[in-house]
């Protein structure tokens, strides 16, 4: 069937070296760069809010329901990039209907679409107060709008609340562990292919993983501080302080453990090292120095911030811009990992340099739309249910025997 | 035809829907799934008997067990096979689709490693006369050099008893044939290229124009009906050698029997089953 979606056309790479001649054209594009990217933004902003919601770590409270909006709305977004990459997206179901288990691939629909419904689950159960007290405010289409979203359950009793908070926390403790899979899954999806050197070690989880949270914590600063900026209410700064500690030590495990990684297979020096140096100065000179540049520049400002503890005003940008380098640096390594894996000959003896196209499916262009789609989608989410809650206040402890509630009808909004 | 669930796809796949519905409508178990296997077994065969290429009415992937052999010492790089391969299976016509190709390994005086050529070669495109090659050539770009020695090195999917290329595909659209035959249906791929990746010996692509994977079948139509592959067919110096291993006065049973063989990369596990006699250390 030759349709919308088979466009015969395909840009070879060019090459050094003996390189099989299929692979001169990239099967895997920009688009598959931005999956786990995304998946690993999710995966983290989940994270960051369970520092509040299942280990109780008050300081977080300011971005904890936002954490969850944020994750929801990346989470959106990632069968995007998979189903636009798909050579038949119309079959895509078939993986759910017929999976082949033996495949990395076959479980992802299962483990996506379990992880998609425990957040729905938890946004609910984190925003049906605010949907009835929106919804006793509204008038007309919005008093139906958040009638509808409450599924009829209005009672905001503080025996309620107490439920609602612990079915919250519940599903965040089953969701730690799924965000948690999802993202070292994706990480097996390459590793756990023998047939190229760049990808097959058994890490490659690990460092997708813990990249994922680094990733995912820097976007939730990133999204607080502009947030604040643009709703002009003072950034908490317990809760950034907290942020900007939680991102220092993941980006230690991270940059510790690929280190390690390579410093194994430089001391190895197994068959093909010499290609791997020839990748490292050649296709991915850039990305790789931006991987490594940005993680240290973020990791002496995360740094700075344990050790000369700054105020609000110093804090604010220093941890703004170590967010923005981890950013692109956690960008630049999936890019790396992606690319710089096809870009290494299966024969270990060529190198190939792909130059990603500006238009078209796998263009630039629509690799910039489907990463600020997100933020698109946040906004307007973040407009119909304020997650906004006021810092803890010192005084407040939880009840002996009970948790602390999490959730407040009041809003500093 | 004696069709497994494990190695047939359709089966297992009309099985598994049909299960599917049977579950939706509440249906008892054990009765219920009996009848349905034997619903799913008949129309394989109604399929099979509706499409006279695959599989060949008649045949029986039971009594064969195919492989593939190639003497290096006698390919003289024609490239007649690659013409051959694009024209029998509607390969793409450009330097960068092949289900199979032919390699140039060249060793120059005073050089540590050789100069490994394939048709992607932007030389041997340009050679070729077009960034569409037809009929394909090699240039002579060593020509005024000092040579050591150089041969040439067919290529092709090694259909390899344990193929990461069917491990890794999530939706069972590439499997294994009881013949030993590693195959596509390219009306049930989804195109997300896991396969590409997951093969180490480069020997499949993407099909573009159909969204869909594709790579060597030996020529699955042909041999089910008792005729060679195309390459094999084509190739006037011998160096390709096609048979079945369960007649022992087969071609390629005589080639494994009157020769010393290797496969490529035996080191990660596939088990290929295309054998080669006469190559160097330096092929990958």
């Amino acid at each position: 069937m030759i349709g919308l979606f088979h466009v015969p056309w395909f840009d070879a790479s060019p090459f050094n070296g003996y390189v099989y001649p299929n692979e001169t054209i990239l099967p895997w594009s920009g688009l598959i760069v931005v999956y786990p990217y995304i998946t690993g933004l999710v995966a983290g902003a989940f994270i960051a809010s369970s520092f509040y919601h299942v280990f109780g770590m008050r300081q977080f409270r300011p971005v904890a329901r936002f954490a969850l909006l944020t994750a929801f709305s990346f989470m959106v977004f990632v069968p995007v990039p998979l189903l636009l990459h798909l050579g038949n997206p119309e079959r895509a179901f078939e993986a759910m209907i017929t999976p082949h288990w033996s495949s990395a691939f076959a479980a992802f629909s299962f483990a996506a679409s379990f992880y998609v419904i425990i957040l729905m689950l938890e946004i609910w159960f984190a925003f049906r107060v605010d949907a009835v007290a929106l919804g006793k405010k509204s008038r007309g289409f919005w008093k139906m709008f958040y009638g509808v979203l409450t599924l009829g359950s209005d009672d905001v009793s503080e025996n309620a609340l107490y439920y609602d908070h612990r079915w919250a926390r519940g599903l965040a403790i089953i969701g730690i562990p799924s965000a948690t899979l999802l993202h070292g899954y994706v990480g097996f999806v390459f590793g756990s292919l023998k047939s190229r050197e760049w990808w097959s070690t058994d890490l490659q989880p690990l460092i997708f993983l813990l990249s994922a949270v680094v990733s995912g914590v820097a976007l939730l600063i990133f999204l607080y501080i502009v947030a604040s900026w643009l709703r002009r209410t003072p950034v908490d700064e317990a809760c950034l302080r907290g942020l900007a500690r939680a991102l220092l030590w993941f980006l230690v495990l991270v940059v510790a453990i690929e280190g390690l990684e390579y410093l194994t297979m430089f001391y190895r020096s197994q068959e093909g090292i010499t290609a791997i140096k020839e990748l490292i100065r050649g296709p991915i000179l850039v990305p790789f120095s931006i991987q490594w540049a940005f993680s240290l520049l973020a990791l002496i400002l995360l740094a700075s911030v344990v050790v000369f503890r700054p105020n609000g005003p110093d804090l604010v940008p220093v941890a703004l811009v170590a967010a923005v380098l981890v950013l692109i640096e956690v960008f630049a390594m999936r890019w790396n990992v992606v690319i710089g894996g096809q870009e290494l000959s299966k024969t270990m003896r060529g190198v190939l340099s792909y130059s990603p196209p500006l238009l078209g499916r796998d263009g630039i262009a629509t690799l910039v739309l489907i990463l600020g789609a997100p933020f698109v989608f946040l906004s307007i989410l973040v407009w119909v249910f304020p997650p906004w809650e006021p810092a803890p206040r010192r005084e407040t402890k939880p009840a002996p025997g009970r948790l602390a509630p999490v959730l407040s009808v009041e809003s500093d909004n | 035809m004696s069709d497994s669930p494990d190695t047939n796809p359709i089966n297992r796949r009309s099985f598994l829907k049909l299960a599917g519905a049977t579950a939706a409508v509440g249906a008892t178990a054990v009765e219920a799934l009996n009848a349905l296997v034997e619903k799913a077994a008949a129309s394989v065969a109604t399929e099979a008997r509706g499409t006279p290429s695959f599989p060949t009415p008649g045949y029986d992937w039971t009594k064969h067990r195919w492989a593939f052999g190639v003497d290096s010492n006698l390919c003289a790089g024609c490239l007649a096979c690659v013409e051959a391969c694009k024209l029998e299976n509607g390969v793409p016509k450009d330097p960068h689709h092949f289900r199979t190709w032919v390699e140039r390994y060249v060793y120059l005086e005073g050089e540590q490693s050789p100069r490994v050529d394939s048709e992607a070669n932007a030389g041997d495109i340009a050679a070729s006369n077009a960034r569409f090659v037809e009929p394909y050539r090699y240039d002579d770009r060593y020509a005024d050099k000092k040579l050591e020695k150089s041969f040439f090195v067919p290529k092709l999917c090694n259909h390899c008893s344990r193929p990461p290329c069917v491990q890794v595909c999530p939706v069972g659209a590439t499997y294994r044939t009881e013949d030993g035959v590693v195959l596509i249906d390219q009306d049930y791929c989804i195109g997300c290229r896991y396969c590409v990746q997951a093969c180490p010996y480069g020997a499949r692509y993407f099909n573009e124009q159909l969204g869909v994977a594709d790579k060597c079948t030996w020529c699955y139509h042909r041999i089910t009906k008792g005729l060679k592959p195309a390459c094999v067919e084509v190739c006037c110096h011998g160096a390709r050698v096609f048979g079945d291993l369960n007649d022992p006065e087969s071609d390629i049973s005589r080639f494994l029997r009157d020769n010393r063989v290797e496969v490529l990369k035996p080191e990660i596990g596939t088990h290929p089953n295309v054998y080669y006699v006469g190559i160097d250390k330096d092929v990958r």
